[in-house]
């Protein structure tokens, strides 16, 4: 009962926080924050059902996220049929050669006899001579795509479905990805484990960054369509404007708020499916073993548990919430931006999020989300604020207030150090702990 | 009481006590053998001498002196020496340097007692620039032995030096030791091969669940049936 | 022969000392990184940042002695502040471990808390280095730009292709030497090396032979923090400084110490040139020196380029990751000092 008090005050706390947000600042810029502390919240699940769970560190957040803004691009833009006259059949074969050498190598090394060595080198002839092919049917191609209205599309575009589509499709492409790495990468010691899959995001990225015929790449792709009317669409609507006159509230403000809500009503309903799915996993005999393993791996698998299978699952299944996010952040910017893709807001950011909310906690890890999201974004408002009031003795133009000032930003990186530091020192259970721990 | 003597020791590893009030202590220039059967607590006895767990009951006095309370590194600053099981020697470092960490806590020429340990064990002496941990198993000990005299002790405590080496290996580590306690050195040892240990100590305690069994002179161990019978396999 | 030699000219300019530049470079950041793996066993996520802030340092008091109308002649000034920069750091490492590392070493935490506990500081780390310096770009190298001259070069020896060695690159050279040999001779000469190396090695026997595990950790601090230091601004003054760019240094430079073993100082250096070259070997268009070394005037139709040029960063990644699942022991197979 009395743990239960306890979340509700520190949910009640959050919400409070927002509000007065809302009240001081504005409803546009709280309901902005409570968008991205819902996504945020979703990718905390998502890192927190494969450390807080089974205890494996995933340092490569990033590029599941990325992977999952890859298919909102992917399903939802419209296809480009210049560039798939042009290229589009090329561009596929090519693709395919990639995926069948990486297919052959793999089989190489599983099936040619001989020691690790000569089968270590048969797969790298394998994969090295696929690279050479694939490059050499994908490259005319690729130039081709490219060239087609390099300003506005120069890519092969999507399918053109409904962007909500690709939610699913981005939790699917992460899963897929999350496979392949678990696969090679799970047997790795834990911080090994973190390095890999932090070089596989950035790996990820790279790609995502340079291949331009596949997403654009740092050019970014614009104006994705959206799941929620437009606000200009929603100021020509009569009960929009008689709303806004009954409210005495501004047509403009007002539509914003609006598709905001719209928004925020989406995600709570897939925010509250992958949390209520995560307790469902939690505490079914799937969970109570992924735990057991977490706790003791030598025990669980000298009972016979298969360690390694179950930890695929676990990395499987978390990187496909976190996919999921990346696709639903993507969906509210209504822009692909691999360059923004930077390990430190999108990995170890998310990070501070799941061990302050408490790891193994998912209500815990929906907090954390919140909270850490909120501060980041009011960090900067409140550093400032704080450094105008200390600073407020000198002059005006004195230039240490100046700078101090310029850089108020920045304060929120520190903040956020210190924050996981206090929590990791004298509360390592988080706001929210496991239970039964 | 002895130079170096445990007495009432009562204590484990945060969990259960493993010891339950047993005695041990030697004199300078003895060698004193503890045996018994395993989980008997005798690695755990010779650790608690050395202040390698934490005691809750009963003192450990060295030289007339109350050391119960002194953490392992200025037990070393006081003469005692300590050569544990496995893991005793720097294996990426060479025979000299690992000497050289022996006698870390020296400030005066220790070239001397490096030569000493080099006449004591012949083979150290021409494997010196090798890699501890490209010696054989035998000579991985002598390593180890070397690295505790380095400091000059005048105790010196061994775990199990002989466990793991060949029978001609411990025949010729035994008669090392002997050399080594007749120089006056006060030497403990914790032995499986309990009827070869025995037979050239000074002095012998046979520990069962953490309390002293017998207390005798090896020879008089030895030759008690009842000790025969439950302990040295007839 | 004309040809050959052009052909070689080319690739020692564009492949050569660029590769041994950046080799420097990333073997002085993965020695300390490696150092704090060897003693303290945990793989620290911070080093970028502490690298940018010794660089930071160092460019603040450069910035300081160049109002002061102090320089260093030929020499960039920087060379004059980077012992502020090093002792500043080292403090602040020092401060570190007193406030936040010790605990963890009492409580016995295992590496990955460890690692958590260094994501901490790094936020910390560059928060404050953005609040001080600003996140802008900075080029903060004077004195004489270049040791040789591409066209003096060419005068020189009357090849086609010129050869440029800029100040910084012959700077950051000659200090890693002089900064490896010193390491070197202090873990395998001095009496605290080698209680370094054998607290390294075996830590409950170094506590047996009465080494003081707190000197250990402190005197490791002082050496990463110095070797921090000095690769961040030998890194600034080569490419310029940014804040931004040490994250991302982090991971070339945890491939190259897992390359060469991570805790073995000699895997270090040896995996920072292979990170090093094979980012530039990789990418390098051998369009031309195809066409120096074969006969007639014929001329590659492409670029002849394993990879393309934007992928240069992702190719330490690749072999970090490589290396992980082939070899995770590295080529060396060290773990201590």
């Amino acid at each position: 009962m009395s743990t239960n008090l306890r979340n509700i005050l520190l949910f009640t706390i959050m919400g409070a926080l927002l509000v007065a947000v809302g009240v001081i600042q504005s409803a546009n810029v709280a309901l902005a924050i409570l968008n991205l502390c819902l996504i945020s919240a979703i990718m905390t699940l998502g890192v927190n059902i494969q450390w807080g769970y089974a205890g494996l560190f995933n340092a490569g957040v990033m590029g599941f996220a990325a992977l999952g803004g890859l298919a909102a691009v992917l399903v939802s833009f419209p296809p480009v049929p210049e560039a798939w006259a042009v290229g589009g059949s090329r561009a596929m074969l090519g693709a395919v050669t990639g995926a069948l050498s990486i297919v052959l190598a793999i089989l190489a090394f599983k099936m040619i006899p001989g020691g690790r060595r000569l089968r270590g080198w048969a797969a790298a002839a394998v994969a090295l001579s696929g690279v050479v092919l694939m490059r050499f049917i994908l490259d005319p191609a690729v130039e081709a795509i490219e060239a087609v209205e390099p300003a506005r599309t120069g890519f092969l575009g999507g399918l053109g479905l409904p962007i909500v589509f690709s939610w699913i499709a981005g939790g699917a492409f992460a899963a897929l990805a999350a496979w392949g790495i678990g696969k090679i990468a799970l047997g790795l010691r834990s911080d090994y484990l973190a390095i890999a899959t932090l070089g596989i995001s950035e790996i990820i990225v790279y790609f995502l960054k340079n291949e331009d015929w596949l997403a654009r790449g740092v050019k970014n792709v614009n104006g994705l369509p959206r799941p929620v009317p437009y606000e200009i669409e929603l100021q020509k609507t009569l009960w929009v404007q008689e709303l806004a006159a009954k409210l005495d509230f501004n047509v403009i403000e007002l539509s914003s708020i609006i598709v905001k809500l719209s928004y925020a009503g989406l995600f709570i309903v897939v925010l509250a499916i992958v949390f209520w799915l995560s307790e469902r996993a939690l505490k079914s005999p799937w969970g109570r073993m992924m735990r057991a393993i977490r706790d003791n791996e030598i025990a669980a698998s000298a009972m016979g548990k298969d360690v390694t299978w179950r930890h695929l699952q676990v990395f499987v299944l978390g990187s496909a919430v976190i996919g999921l996010a990346g696709a639903m952040l993507t969906t509210l910017d209504g822009i692909f931006t691999p360059a923004s893709y930077q390990p430190l807001r999108f990995t170890f950011l998310i990070w501070v999020m799941v061990i302050v909310g408490g790891s193994g906690n998912n209500l815990g890890s929906i907090l954390g989300g919140f909270a850490i999201w909120f501060f980041w974004i009011e960090a900067e408002p409140i550093g400032l604020a704080v450094i105008e009031l200390l600073t407020s003795g000198m002059g005006e133009d004195h230039a240490l207030r100046l700078h101090l000032i310029e850089n108020a930003a920045h304060t929120r990186l520190a903040t956020m150090g210190v924050v996981l530091l206090m929590v990791l020192r004298f509360s390592p259970r988080g706001l929210i702990p496991e239970r039964g721990k | 009481m002895s130079f170096l003597q445990g007495g009432g020791l009562y204590g484990g590893y945060g969990g259960a006590d493993i010891l339950h009030g047993c005695s041990i202590g030697v004199d300078k220039g003895e060698v004193a053998v503890v045996v018994g059967p395993n989980g008997a607590g005798k690695s755990t006895a010779m650790r608690a001498l050395f202040g390698l767990l934490d005691l809750r009951e009963g003192s450990v006095v060295l030289d007339e002196k109350d050391i119960s309370r002194l953490p392992p590194q200025e037990r070393v600053t006081l003469g005692m020496s300590f050569v544990p099981q496995n893991a005793n020697v720097f294996t990426s470092m060479t025979v000299e340097e690992n000497l050289e960490m022996g006698a870390f806590v020296r400030q005066d020429d220790f070239r001397p007692t490096m030569d000493q340990v080099f006449s004591l064990f012949p083979v150290l002496g021409q494997k010196r620039s090798q890699p501890a941990g490209e010696l054989s198993g035998g000579q991985r000990q002598q390593v180890a032995v070397g690295r505790a005299l380095m400091t000059q002790p005048s105790v010196l405590m061994l775990d199990e030096p002989t466990a793991g080496v060949s029978p001609i290996v411990m025949d010729e580590l035994f008669d090392r030791v002997i050399e080594i306690a007749k120089t006056g050195i006060a030497i403990l040892m914790v032995e499986q091969n309990a009827r070869q240990a025995l037979e050239i100590a000074d002095r012998g305690f046979v520990l069962v669940q953490g309390q002293n069994r017998y207390t005798d002179t090896g020879q008089a161990l030895l030759a008690d049936p009842e000790v025969r019978r439950s302990f040295l396999g007839g | 022969m004309t040809d050959i030699l052009n052909a070689l000219v080319l690739l020692a300019n564009f492949v050569l000392v660029p590769g041994l530049t950046y080799g420097s470079q990333l073997a002085l950041g993965a020695l300390g990184v490696t150092m704090i793996y060897a003693v303290l066993r945990f793989s620290n996520f911070g080093h970028g940042e502490t690298m940018s802030f010794g660089a930071m340092i160092t460019i603040l008091t450069t910035w300081w002695l160049q109002e002061k109308g102090i320089t260093f002649g030929v020499l960039p000034t920087a060379l004059l502040a980077l012992p502020v920069g090093i002792i500043a750091t080292v403090v602040m490492c020092l401060l570190f471990d007193r406030v936040v590392y010790r605990y963890y070493r009492r409580e016995k935490a295992n590496p990955v808390t460890y690692l958590i506990v260094s994501v901490g500081i790094l936020f910390i780390l560059s928060g404050l280095v953005r609040f001080i310096i600003g996140p802008q770009d900075r080029v903060f190298a004077d004195g004489e730009r270049f040791i040789m001259k591409a066209r003096a070069f060419k005068q020189m020896t009357g090849l086609d292709q010129g050869l440029a060695i800029k100040t910084t690159q012959g700077v950051t050279v000659v200090t890693a030497i002089v900064i490896v040999a010193l390491i070197f001779w202090f873990l395998n000469r001095t009496r605290t090396g080698k209680s370094m190396r054998a607290y390294s090695d075996n830590e409950d026997l170094a506590l047996l032979s009465g080494i003081n595990p707190a000197k250990v950790v402190a005197i490791t601090w002082v050496i990463t923090g110095a070797l921090a230091a000095i690769a961040g601004t030998l890194y600034g003054l080569d490419k310029g400084y940014k804040p931004f760019t040490y994250l991302g240094l982090v991971l070339p430079i945890f491939a190259s110490a897992i390359v060469g073993g991570v805790g073995n100082p000699l895997g270090a250096i040896a995996g920072g040139f292979v990170v090093a070259f094979s980012e530039l070997l990789l990418t390098f268009a051998y369009k031309r020196v195809i066409a120096y070394l074969t006969p007639g005037d014929w001329i590659p139709e492409g670029l002849v380029q394993l990879l393309s040029t934007d992928y240069k960063l992702a190719v330490s990644f690749v072999i970090l990751v490589i290396v992980l699942l082939v070899k995770p022991t590295g080529i060396f197979s060290g773990k201590t000092l």
